[in-house]
């Protein structure tokens, strides 16, 4: 499989305290596949072939039943994201209240279009379906954040501070609203 | 007036704080609870008519009586936060500025139906409403409000976070379930109801954030109060969402049985920059679609909302302005449904698959002139064929947008389409279907 990475995973001491709790939270070890998945992808960015076969063999559960949900599940990334991973949403209110221009924007300021990662690996780009924060579209989430209300301009200033190695939040708060 | 009990305390920006709930009026109710039965709770909130608040409308009471009395297995909660119904961001709301009130809830539903053990299921894009709930959960462990002896109350009750992880079908509650339980959030045929056999093959309770939110007031006030709030079957308030091409977006509360566009027009200012209103989605992106005249005609309830042939739904209400292209709406909201069917029934998925297409080909100056017939010929195979309503959600609001608006589907399609493409073999498709 392409997101073979030839290396053995293993959760962290911090992480495998964490996945211990985990197993006395539910009666089943099959119910802690998501949250042994989410720990994974907190300790590695992604979700390697290696790591799914590591938590089927934790949880003492078939691989096929982790790829499958691995699969089913859009935020599981099974391939390395960009340092900042920018999700924008395109779906019913975002759509009225312009992110296809937000979306130019984008390709205009890093040269890559949804599903594409920029060559020295800084962004990753993906459109993805609402995040539930219509009451403040357009929007995208990047780095575990919303960033809302956001305008052509308010966009080149995150994406310019992400580059800049400044905080993206504070670029938009100077941006406006 | 604008009634407020589940926003009550939306205001004040310390309010997640446990001492500050506190202050609020938070936990009064449970001196109450715990000095009446269990089936007195259920009765109560029947006799409240609360309904479930996440699209359904469930009465929230009959839900509990169905979990079975005598049954030697634990019963469990599953607190659907997953809200993903486009349009809808009132849950969130909930989490980040009063999970108190939430916690309050889950502690009635589980003294009422005896659960130990609650799961509350986010959608795993909230972060921060996420953080905000996991602060007020472990406060209230440290309080004495959750754990092994609930508020001194001799009771049990665990609260766990879990988090989803981008399906928009784990907010259907055996979709949910089915994702608890580690596999792909693919809905489960019913019966047996989850009330029956639900997580783990045990009992259990699926309620929304904003149903069991509402518990506390109704508890507090008494049952009473809180039907003589609204009209009919719709009884309380409600949160509405309200997004889309209105002056301020926002989540906001009013009792049901106002007029729809009154509340709209009084909460957000109205349509932006002045515009003309062309068109309301009441009730969330899988609730049929209004026009301008029927939405300044309807009353916001569940039976008003019914008799007009759409739904109160989740509350998420989108407005659309004069410039807003319904076609170009549908092309979006198909792509969503084609995106998160589960692809277990093939009428969902081949279903919004293909409408999906259509409207896109339509929308791109491709479209045929039968296009419009072909999707709302699609439509019936999909409407209750289908393991959940996800393909019901797709397909009832297309068949709304291309009756009410044929005419914009109309304007795109070419008056003298192209040759059609042969087919392999220099078939010609429309020979070959008349064969």
């Amino acid at each position: 499989m392409e997101n073979a990475t030839g290396a053995r995973f293993a959760f962290t001491p911090d992480n495998e305290a964490r996945f211990q709790e985990l197993l006395r939270r539910y009666p089943t070890k099959q119910a802690v596949i998501l949250p042994a998945l989410w720990l994974v992808q907190k300790q590695s960015g992604w979700i390697s072939l290696e790591a799914m076969d590591y938590v089927a063999e934790r949880l003492e559960q078939p691989a096929v039943e982790v790829y499958s949900v691995v699969e089913f599940y859009t935020m599981f990334l099974t391939e390395p994201p960009g340092e900042h991973h920018i999700q924008m949403c395109h779906t019913l209110t975002c759509t009225m209240r312009g992110c296809e221009s937000l979306r130019a924007v984008v390709f205009d300021e890093l040269g890559i279009g949804p599903g594409e990662k920029t060559k020295d690996g800084q962004f990753s780009f993906e459109m993805v379906e609402c995040l539930g924060s219509c009451g403040t579209a357009p929007m995208m989430r990047m780095d575990d954040r919303y960033f809302e209300n956001l305008t052509p301009a308010k966009l080149r200033a995150i994406l310019r501070a992400c580059r800049e190695g400044r905080d993206p939040v504070e670029a938009a708060e100077a941006a406006g609203a | 007036m604008a009634t407020r009990i589940i926003s009550a305390r939306f205001d004040d920006p310390e309010n997640w704080r446990l001492e500050r709930y506190r202050a609020n009026g938070g936990y009064a109710s449970l001196e109450k609870l715990f000095s009446m039965e269990p089936d007195a709770v259920i009765e109560e909130v029947k006799r409240s008519g609360l309904r479930g608040r996440g699209g359904a409308g469930f009465p929230t009471g009959m839900k509990w009586s169905f979990v079975p009395k005598n049954v030697d297995k634990p019963r469990y909660l599953c607190v659907n936060a997953d809200e993903g119904e486009p349009g809808t961001f009132k849950d969130r709301q909930i989490l980040e500025k009063d999970p108190h009130m939430l916690l309050e809830g889950i502690i009635i539903c589980g003294y009422a139906v005896g659960i130990e053990t609650a799961y509350v299921y986010v959608r795993g894009e909230y972060d921060f409403p996420i953080s905000r709930l996991e602060h007020a959960i472990s406060e209230a462990y440290d309080a004495g409000l959750l754990g092994d002896n609930v508020a001194g109350s001799g009771r049990r009750l665990d609260v766990y976070v879990h988090r989803g992880a981008g399906a928009y079908i784990c907010g259907e509650e055996t979709g949910l379930i089915e994702s608890l339980e580690g596999k792909k959030g693919q809905p489960r045929v019913k019966p047996p109801f989850p009330a029956v056999e639900g997580v783990f093959g045990c009992p259990t309770v699926v309620n929304n954030v904003e149903t069991l939110s509402a518990l506390p007031w109704i508890i507090g006030h008494g049952a009473d109060a809180y039907a003589a709030l609204g009209t009919g079957k719709s009884t309380g308030t409600m949160l509405f969402s309200i997004s889309g091409m209105v002056e301020r977006p926002g989540v906001y509360e009013t009792e049901f049985g106002v007029n729809l566009w009154e509340f709209i027009e009084s909460s957000t200012g109205g349509v932006k920059d002045g515009k003309a209103l062309k068109a309301v989605i009441p009730g969330g992106s899988s609730s049929p679609i209004l026009t301008a005249e029927e939405a300044r005609n309807v009353s916001l309830d569940y039976e008003s909302l019914q008799a007009a042939g759409t739904m109160v739904g989740s509350g998420a209400i989108m407005v659309l302005d004069e410039d807003t292209s319904v076609p170009e709406l549908l092309r979006v909201l198909l792509r969503f449904y084609a995106h998160e069917s589960c692809g277990q029934c093939p009428p969902c998925r081949e279903g919004t698959y293909w409408l999906y297409e259509i409207a896109t080909r339509i929308c791109e100056g491709r479209g045929r002139p039968d296009d419009i017939d072909l999707m709302l010929s699609v439509c019936p195979h999909m409407r209750g064929r289908t393991v959940c309503v996800l393909a019901d959600a797709a397909a009832m609001p297309t068949e709304s947008y291309l009756r009410k608006f044929r005419h914009e589907f109309e304007a795109l399609i070419p008056k003298d389409p192209p040759p059609r493409r042969l087919l392999p073999g220099g078939v010609n498709p429309d020979e070959a279907r008349a064969l």
